[in-house]
């Protein structure tokens, strides 16, 4: 295979502007490198991730999507993450329901002060998406012919 | 009981307890029912009930061209519809000192049984102002909740994505199961918004996912299992177990089922420390 067909994963991070935001940015001035294959998108709180977003995520190509947030305790909004908590617990349900693959959303809490423990996490998915390959699931169901 | 029923309206719009009577009509052919609104007491024997009344009538309690014109809506619910009530209530939807539940005793709708009522354990409905009607031979204990779920949770999750691939090729974006439903009472629904498109709006399935994920999920740890999404479906799509995962859920993780307990916080929008997070790393 030449280089240029070697599968790179595409990867999605949402996260929170407190915590996990901060510890992508203290990973980057102690230069941690992880891998270039993570999309950083930053929002307020976890408690504003909308499951949406990883529908979206997936509709737009992902192989591979992060959500992250402060630990429980540490929230800037107080409660923002345990509402997170509770919708996503909800949200891997019906997913599972619909016959999604669950090893390709990640849950993680990563505080500001863990720049090391974000290369970890990013590297690990990394990895691990690129042992399962491209999500082709996801792409039958976006390029499937008009019905 | 229909007699009962029609004469408790005819007081409620004679003493204007109530301004309009959301309840069930004959259809003109056939056994079916459908929803009609009383305004003047002497047509009160429009009213009729049977196991065919399928319609969950709280869905107009929130409609706007209702609240515009009436302000004193009456509304004949079954046990499924009151517990419906009860979240509209708990979600700041429908005022409860304005408007009357006539509750009816309810063995079951369809013929066959529909499949919510197998499992159903509100026959006589609950946290209405009056309930008309026994429960005659009354089920024996109600089937397990999850049966349907459980059993497609069986197959491995390839096997219930190809499932999901086939039924939701057929969804042609009607959003009936939108406008029937009771929990669906935005003013303006995301499907609907453009700027920028939110979901797909092309019967296609990309957008068939994205909606069906958004519709299901919208009513997680609300949805009362009314089903009339899937009754109402025109595509048959089993709607029934996306709705059903959720609650059971909601159940397994927060010991929580919508509609039944008036004071219990919603699950979605309230919190525990104790939350279980072993899915987070």
């Amino acid at each position: 295979m030449s280089e240029t067909n070697v599968f790179e994963p595409k990867i999605i991070a949402y996260v929170c502007n407190w915590c996990t935001y901060l510890g992508a940015d203290l990973a980057g001035t102690n230069r941690i490198e992880y891998p270039s294959n993570v999309r950083i998108v930053r929002l307020p709180c976890t408690g504003r991730i909308d499951f949406n977003l990883i529908v979206k995520g997936f509709e737009m190509g992902a192989d591979a999507i992060l959500v992250s947030g402060c630990h429980p305790g540490d929230c800037h909004y107080t409660a923002g993450n345990y509402h997170a908590r509770r919708r996503w617990t909800l949200f891997r349900e019906l997913l599972a329901t619909l016959g999604i693959d669950l090893e390709r959303i990640h849950f993680t809490w990563i505080s500001a002060a863990e720049g090391k423990r974000f290369a970890q996490v990013i590297t690990d998915i990394t990895e691990q998406t690129r042992r399962m390959g491209p999500y082709e699931d996801y792409r039958k169901i976006c390029e499937a012919p008009q019905c | 009981m229909l007699e009962q029923l029609r004469q408790t309206c005819r007081e409620l719009l004679e003493e204007k307890k109530a301004d309009v009577i959301i309840g069930y009509g004959q259809d003109t052919e056939g056994p079916g029912t459908h929803p009609v609104f009383i305004t003047k007491p002497e047509d009160v024997a429009q009213l009729v009930w049977s196991d065919r009344c399928f319609a969950n009538l709280t869905v107009y309690l929130t409609n706007k061209l209702i609240l515009a014109t009436y302000c004193r809506p009456a509304v004949i619910v079954k046990g499924c519809d009151a517990r419906a009530l009860v979240v509209l209530e708990k979600d700041s939807q429908v005022n409860r000192e304005t408007m009357t539940a006539i509750g009816l005793a309810c063995a079951g709708v369809g013929e066959p049984r529909a499949a919510k009522c197998a499992a159903c354990d509100v026959h006589m409905p609950r946290h209405t102002d009056l309930v008309i009607g026994e429960v005659e031979n009354a089920p024996v204990a109600p089937s397990p909740r999850y049966a349907a779920l459980e059993e497609f949770m069986m197959k491995t999750p390839p096997e219930r994505l190809q499932y999901w691939l086939g039924e939701l090729s057929r969804c042609v974006k009607c959003y009936a199961c939108r406008q029937v439903c009771p929990m669906c009472y935005c003013e303006r629904c995301l499907a609907d918004k453009n700027r920028p498109t939110c979901i797909d709006t092309s019967a296609h399935l990309k957008g068939n996912f994205a909606w069906q994920i958004t519709r299901a999920f919208h009513q997680a740890a609300r949805c009362v299992g009314c089903d009339e999404c899937t009754r109402v479906c025109p595509a048959g799509i089993d709607l029934r177990l996306l709705n059903l995962s959720l609650a059971r859920a909601a159940e397994a993780n927060f010991a929580f089922r919508p509609g039944l307990d008036r004071d219990a916080a919603p699950a979605v929008g309230s919190y525990s420390l104790q939350d279980k997070e072993n899915f987070i790393q």
